[in-house]
């Protein structure tokens, strides 16, 4: 399997947020989840979509330190090394 | 010391359309939702009325309860109603909840396992999921809950609601009935049972009857204090004065042959309404098209109405538009309302073969104006369920 780039797991994660409902022009890399209308709900989906994408393991404790998009892409980033 | 309660929204979704008018509109010209022995509301696409959001995050049978509601509420001028909203109740009743969730979400489970399925999956299939999903929507912040009780639920609700207000525990109460459960299993298991139509045609206290016809949508009212709704200057559509509920403690599904539990509940109604069978211009009957029901229906209208039961006009609303299960008593009691406002009863659609011992006037053929003679426009609408509940209520129509 092919490691994605941050560029990639950007736009995928943006994408999965458009997905539950957000404005695509609302959502940044440094958008803040608290800011946004994604509740703990959407994050255990969007725990889903990383596990499914990248075959990585999330755990409810990792979930809960993840606070921005940017947060998913470098943990991502870091468990794909 | 009651109060009375006004009727001041209605809001439906219907196979016949989206809106209250269309079903009445429709209805009354002889038209039918029902296609391919199904009636759908194939009128609905949920994301012109609603976020992608709610979309997303709630089952067809709450996304409809949201569109109906969100009629019934503008109408009534709810939203901007000087209320405290912590005084205002939201009671929604449906015969299953989310169960094209269910199904879905359990396909998922079986194919790819329990991390597979998804967050949103209980507070979508939640028989209660309508009744949150309004309070959130509007900020209702009384007493709110859901109703479960078969094909009865939506007439429990307004039911209950109107409770609420006459008791003062409520200014005012969203109510009402949704259900989509047209999927599968659902089809599947009503068909097994024998429930619905192999004919796929919805003929209430026709001799040809044989089963009904499934059906889904949404209807909802604004129950409020008339004194205090007179007061801020809500729309007076009606009043809903009286209710009445029964058990037949018979059998799960078959009705109790004599139709004595359903007179019972028919007799509370007119009672609790302080009406004689006499005062009576309309009757909305349960009439389903199965076998059991419109005989027993017909025996309990007889038994608590008397002589008078053949003098009122009765038809039923599934012959347009199916069954709408735990969405059916609501439904139907807005479109009482709506024929009691008109003045006119709509038709029993595809009743054309009496059946020996059915001999109501079920208003075959067209619509029929109703002989008012001056007097009020009150009219009863009756729901009976699966499990044996039997509900009545008595709605009366603004001067």
């Amino acid at each position: 399997m092919t490691t994605a780039t941050k560029d990639q797991v950007t736009e995928r994660v943006i994408a999965a947020l458009v997905e539950f409902g957000e404005e695509p022009e609302n959502v940044k890399p440094d958008s803040r989840f608290e800011d946004l209308d994604i509740d703990s709900l959407d994050l255990v989906e969007l725990a889903q979509v990383i596990e499914d994408e990248y075959k990585i393991e999330v755990s409810d404790a990792e979930m809960e330190k993840i606070a921005t998009v940017q947060d998913v892409v470098d943990f991502v980033a870091q468990r794909q090394q | 010391m009651t109060r009375r309660v006004a009727i001041t929204g209605i809001g439906a979704v219907t196979p016949l359309g989206v809106g209250a008018p269309a079903l009445h509109e429709r209805w009354s010209a002889g038209e039918s939702g029902i296609e391919d022995g199904l009636a759908r509301c194939s009128d609905f696409e949920a994301t012109d009325h609603l976020t992608r959001r709610q979309v997303r995050r709630t089952d067809r049978f709450t996304q409809l309860a949201l569109v109906a509601a969100a009629e019934a509420i503008e109408g009534a001028g709810l939203d901007e109603a000087p209320y405290d909203r912590a005084e205002v109740g939201c009671v929604m009743g449906t015969g299953i909840g989310g169960l094209s969730t269910i199904e879905s979400e359990h396909t998922i489970l079986r194919e790819g396992g329990p991390g597979k399925v998804s967050p949103h999956c209980v507070p979508q299939m939640m028989a209660n999921s309508a009744a949150g999903a309004l309070a959130i929507q509007h900020e209702l912040r009384g007493q709110c809950f859901g109703t479960v009780s078969a094909c009865a639920a939506g007439a429990h609700a307004v039911g209950t609601a109107a409770r609420m207000v006459a008791y003062g525990d409520a200014v005012a109460c969203v109510a009402g009935g949704a259900e989509s459960a047209i999927t599968p299993l659902a089809t599947a298991a009503f068909a097994e049972m024998g429930a619905t139509s192999e004919s796929g045609i919805s003929r209430p206290f026709d001799r040809r009857r044989d089963g009904f016809v499934m059906g889904e949508g949404a209807g909802v009212m604004v129950l409020e204090d008339a004194e205090t709704a007179e007061l801020r200057g809500a729309p007076i559509l009606g009043y809903l004065t009286g209710y009445g509920a029964t058990a037949d403690a018979h059998h799960m599904t078959a009705p109790e042959p004599s139709g004595e539990g359903a007179a019972r509940a028919i007799r509370k109604a007119l009672a609790d309404a302080e009406i004689e069978p006499g005062q009576l211009a309309y009757v909305n009957a349960h009439g389903t098209s199965t076998p059991l029901n419109d005989r027993s229906e017909t025996e309990a209208l007889k038994s608590a109405l008397g002589e008078q039961a053949t003098r009122i006009p009765t038809s039923s609303t599934k012959s347009a538009i199916g069954h709408l299960l735990g969405a059916a008593g609501a439904v139907e009691a807005l479109e009482t309302l709506q024929a009691l406002r008109a003045k006119q009863a709509p038709p029993t659609l595809n009743y054309e073969e009496p059946d020996e011992g059915l001999d109501l006037d079920y208003v075959p053929g067209e619509a029929r104006a109703l002989s008012l003679n001056g007097h009020p426009a009150i009219g009863i609408s009756n729901s009976f369920g699966f499990g044996g509940h039997n509900v009545v209520l008595c709605v009366e129509a603004a001067k």
